[in-house]
């Protein structure tokens, strides 16, 4: 299980997609590829924009299917992160 | 180009300013202002601004302006802006205020850089401050993704004291809403493609639903939602068209989001002088401002219910004969 802290890239509020695009390609890809299970740690982030979120992980969701999300596990996240997160799942599971 | 910068104009009464605009001779920008007073939203300054970048300093005239509230002008930067010696003197122990002068971001990472720095001088309580700094970051990266503007974005703030609110301005000279939306859609007009800018799931990048790696197509849903919700005033100007949602009835207890943003309380126009680029403004009163977290339960409910309806809408039926 890989453990990817976003704190020291994102700052206390995730807004940066190209950052967000570096974690997924980088850092979250890498690790599934390999069957491994992946940890994103949201600590000490307080927000995130529903872009960022999106920019994290929509593509994964896309291109592996649903179930990845049994891979990966959201760590520490406060009330409105895992809302944003919530949102950005439940429209991935109504796309095309 | 001719602007006035009258005695008054806010997002609630902006629509004659806007009319006023005259748009001929793109190469030059004369700028006059009521004698008296001068009391404008944020948004006026940052479209001011953003038509000083485009034209060279020298074709630039602003008739000296004389109203009380001049140092405003000054504090905010619009002089430095647009190049202009405005021999205003800003009395030293003036008070810093709350509020963010006249800005350019023309990349991701200042945009990141400013919403580090300069948000936390508004002194807003963190509650106040999560919608603000969510809105700019948003409108701000609208504009560097898709308004193919070499100026980027050009924003303002100020909080206003009497009314606890504070007001946000964020304006390009790009391609505008219906060159951008009309990458993947069939917008005719400017309010239809303002329109389909303001649907949830709906993006100029790709028509396919869930968007592209990049875009969601949420963006504008989101932030005309947090206006709603805190009872706002919100306007979108693109090309000849401008849509304004209007302050809701605060004595309701249940708020409604709609996908569709025609079914809001709104007003629009489709006959204004040509804007080349985006204009949004935006007022979040601070009294109002509701827990974001409350907020986001009703976007999802939205928000998957609209993306539902229009799969469902495109569903192939089978012919029964």
């Amino acid at each position: 299980m890989k453990n990817i802290k976003l704190f020291p890239v994102t700052g206390s509020f995730a807004e940066n997609k190209d950052i967000a695009r570096e974690i997924r390609i980088k850092d979250i890809i890498s690790c599934l590829d390999k069957n491994e299970e992946v940890t994103l740690d949201f600590k000490n982030v307080d927000s995130a924009t529903q872009s960022f979120i999106h920019a994290l992980i929509s593509d994964i969701i896309r291109n592996y299917g649903i179930e990845i999300l049994d891979n990966i596990f959201f760590k520490n996240c406060s009330e409105t992160i895992k809302k944003i997160i919530n949102i950005v799942t439940d429209y991935m599971q109504e796309r095309d | 180009m001719k602007i006035h910068l009258p005695n008054s104009a806010f997002l609630g009464n902006i629509d004659p300013f806007f009319r006023s605009f005259n748009n001929s001779n793109p190469n030059k920008l004369e700028i006059t202002a009521n004698k008296k007073w001068i009391s404008v939203h944020p948004v006026v300054l940052s479209m001011i601004a953003a038509l000083g970048l485009k034209i060279r300093k020298s074709n630039i005239h602003c008739n000296k302006i004389e109203a009380r509230s001049k140092h405003y002008f000054e504090r905010m930067g619009l002089f430095k802006f647009l190049g202009i010696k405005s021999n205003i003197k800003i009395i030293e122990h003036e008070p810093a205020g709350r509020f963010i002068p006249l800005t350019q971001i023309k990349n991701s990472s200042k945009l990141t850089k400013f919403i580090t720095d300069i948000i936390p001088l508004l002194h807003l309580d963190p509650k106040q401050a999560e919608p603000i700094r969510y809105i700019i970051s948003e409108l701000v990266r609208n504009v560097l993704e898709h308004s193919q503007s070499k100026f980027g974005a050009i924003l303002s703030a100020q909080y206003y004291k009497k009314s606890n609110t504070i007001r946000i301005g964020i304006v390009d000279t790009g391609i505008g809403i219906k060159k951008s939306i009309n990458q993947s859609h069939g917008a005719p007009t400017d309010l239809e493609a303002i329109k389909l800018a303001l649907t949830p799931g709906i993006t100029g990048t790709t028509r396919r639903e869930g968007g592209t790696e990049y875009n969601a197509g949420a963006g504008l849903f989101f932030i005309k939602s947090i206006a709603k919700v805190n009872h706002d005033f919100f306007i979108m100007y693109s090309g000849n068209s401008m849509y304004k949602l209007l302050k809701g009835n605060k004595k309701k207890h249940t708020i409604r989001l709609y996908a569709d943003p025609f079914k809001d309380r709104h007003s629009s126009d489709e006959k204004l002088p040509y804007w080349e680029g985006t204009i949004v403004g935006i007022d979040i009163s601070l009294n109002a401002t509701k827990e974001f977290s409350i907020f986001l339960d009703l976007i999802r409910e939205t928000y998957v219910k609209t993306v539902r309806e229009r799969k469902r809408a495109r569903y192939r039926r089978p012919k029964f004969i």
